[in-house]
């Protein structure tokens, strides 16, 4: 294949990806009647009433804040627990480790809808039903496992003989692991965050059973658009983009290391 | 690297073990609870055995699903793998391009995968979509909410949109890893763009491919969220697939018992597919 025709076909992947989301932005600009009387590749009365009214809305705006909540959450919570527990997956054997990594991966598979009544119950009978804690725990069920995946991956990276010298030289564990490994992993540590966020951002099932008004989360609130007079394609449109905004600009800063990441640390 | 033998690790892994174990095991047990008894209220509920697994084993809707679900994961895989192999050797290897190529392609996947549907719906729909509007403007009879065909075919092409950006990304990593110096003694050998492919990338891409053969068959076999909000499984059931079959079921009709059944034989579908490849991959980690 010659490089002209390699970076065509490239471009008409990217313009089929990008495509709907135009569509999409297109259409939150647009009034409804356009939208339903009309077919217009650009909005002919351009309007961000939709925008105004998402920020304005007690029942819109909370939702992003919401949803922006428990990511954070879940996050810091896979970090903490996963950076010591990926560490000793990479560096030592201990009785039935690969069983229990395996384990911890079935946990990724298992998919959300076996679980919906269980976490339910479970939630409700420990009173954390309807709180930002319940989605972030529930969510820890696969960010953990993949968070300890990819940093085992990026772990096993770094050579043995700098944990060893860093003993030599007296250095206790916790101090040799926050000032000298954590800065080497840097960009692993960076990339498992993101991959936490982001499959807590798209998750919508177990957000949608654990939630009910206070912490609802803005996928949730989205679905709820129907109205009496129908969908309000315009404001459905509107809430759509803004929950891209949010990862389009986390892959922002994690563009350098994100072929990587996707590889789990793996190459 | 040899690893040593530690068993304080242990201390290490407790937190992880602790956290997921709260989400994991016991609504896992509770599953397991519903799918042995018939529950008819807090005291009252009955031991059936293993009643509810030959229930849901011959129900002909859940065949349905899981015939129709084989074949999506099948035409997934099928389509996403080749090509995403075909676009991560179409990616500039460096220069200002790699980052803004990067960044748009993995933009579908952090999209909410509810918002996925909603995306292709406003965009495939004959009155207000983009593609709807254009597909009938130049002829063609499309309507996925009415046909079966169009829905199924509006479904498999979301999901290329959604996911095929991981596998080229996963791809491009491993192309990325490849020395330089094995393309230049190619060039020198005189090597054909397809010996390069089969016999030095092909090589190298094996390991990511399996990660992601095994991310793509077990997203795909529990899609959820993407179908229902796009075709709510219709026409029909045209589009209903296991998740959707077993939600309808616990949450929708509230039959306990089969959905914990149903659930633990879908769940073990997935595990048995996961430990082959799981063994496989800790085979080449060995070797490589």
């Amino acid at each position: 294949m010659g490089s002209k025709r390699r970076y065509i076909f490239l471009a008409a992947w990217l313009i089929f990806l990008m495509l709907p989301i135009y569509w999409l932005l297109m259409m939150s600009l647009k009034t409804n009647q356009e939208i339903l009387s009309t077919f217009t590749l650009w909005p002919e009365n351009l309007t961000v009433a939709n925008y105004v009214k998402i920020f304005t809305d007690p029942t819109w705006f909370p939702g992003y804040i919401n949803s922006t909540l428990y990511v954070a959450m879940n996050v810091v919570i896979s970090l903490t627990v996963a950076l010591p527990a990926a560490y000793a997956f990479s560096r030592y054997n201990f009785l039935g480790d690969k069983h229990l990594f395996f384990w911890l991966l079935t946990n990724i598979m298992a998919p959300p809808a076996v679980f919906l009544l269980p976490f339910f119950e479970l939630y409700q009978s420990v009173g954390l039903y309807d709180t930002h804690i319940a989605v972030a725990l529930a969510h820890t069920l696969f960010t953990v496992p993949l968070a300890v995946w990819i940093l085992e991956g990026f772990m096993s990276g770094v050579p043995k003989e700098i944990d060893e010298t860093a003993y030599l030289d007296g250095y206790s564990w916790p101090r040799f692991f926050i000032t000298i490994f954590l800065p080497l992993i840097r960009s692993g540590v960076g990339v498992t965050a993101f991959f936490c966020f982001m499959f807590s951002w798209v998750e919508l099932l177990l957000a949608r059973t654990l939630t009910s008004v206070e912490a609802k989360p803005i996928a949730v609130t989205m679905t709820r658009t129907v109205s009496a007079s129908g969908l309000d394609w315009g404001l459905l449109a509107t809430a759509g983009i803004l929950t891209l905004v949010p990862g389009a600009l986390v892959i922002w800063f994690v563009r350098k290391h994100i072929a990587r990441g996707f590889a789990l640390g793996r190459v | 690297m040899e690893k040593r033998e530690y068993q304080w690790a242990w201390l290490m892994v407790l937190p992880v073990v602790l956290v997921v174990a709260f989400s994991a095991i016991m609504p896992l047990m509770t599953v397991v609870n519903y799918s042995l008894q018939d529950i008819f209220g807090p005291n009252s509920r009955f031991f059936v055995g293993t009643a509810w697994f030959t229930e849901v084993l011959r129900d002909p809707a859940l065949h349905g699903a899981l015939i129709r679900q084989l074949l999506f994961s099948a035409a997934v895989l099928l389509i996403q793998i080749p090509l995403g192999v075909g676009l991560a050797l179409c990616l500039p290897k460096k220069g200002p391009w790699v980052s803004v190529s990067l960044v748009l392609l993995a933009l579908p996947l952090l999209v909410p995968w509810n918002v996925v549907g909603t995306i292709w719906q406003v965009f495939s729909r004959p009155d207000v979509g983009f593609a709807g509007v254009i597909l009938n403007g130049i002829g063609f009879d499309y309507n996925y909410t009415g046909d079966s065909l169009d829905a199924w075919l509006t479904v498999l092409v979301m999901d290329v949109w959604h996911w095929t950006s991981l596998v080229i990304l996963l791809c491009y990593a491993g192309l990325q890893a490849i020395p330089d110096a094995f393309y230049q003694a190619a060039r020198i050998d005189g090597a054909s763009r397809w010996a390069v492919f089969r016999f030095i990338e092909l090589p190298k891409l094996k390991g990511v491919l399996l990660i992601a053969v095994l991310l793509r068959f077990i997203f795909s076999f529990r899609i959820y969220a993407e179908p229902f909000v796009l075709t709510g499984g219709g026409p029909g059931n045209a589009t209903t697939f296991l998740s959707q079959s077993l939600t309808t079921m616990a949450v929708g009709q509230f039959d306990l018992g089969p959905a914990a059944a149903f659930s633990l034989i879908y769940f073990l579908i997935i595990l048995l597919f996961s430990y082959v490849f799981y063994l496989t991959i800790l085979n080449m980690d060995r070797e490589g």
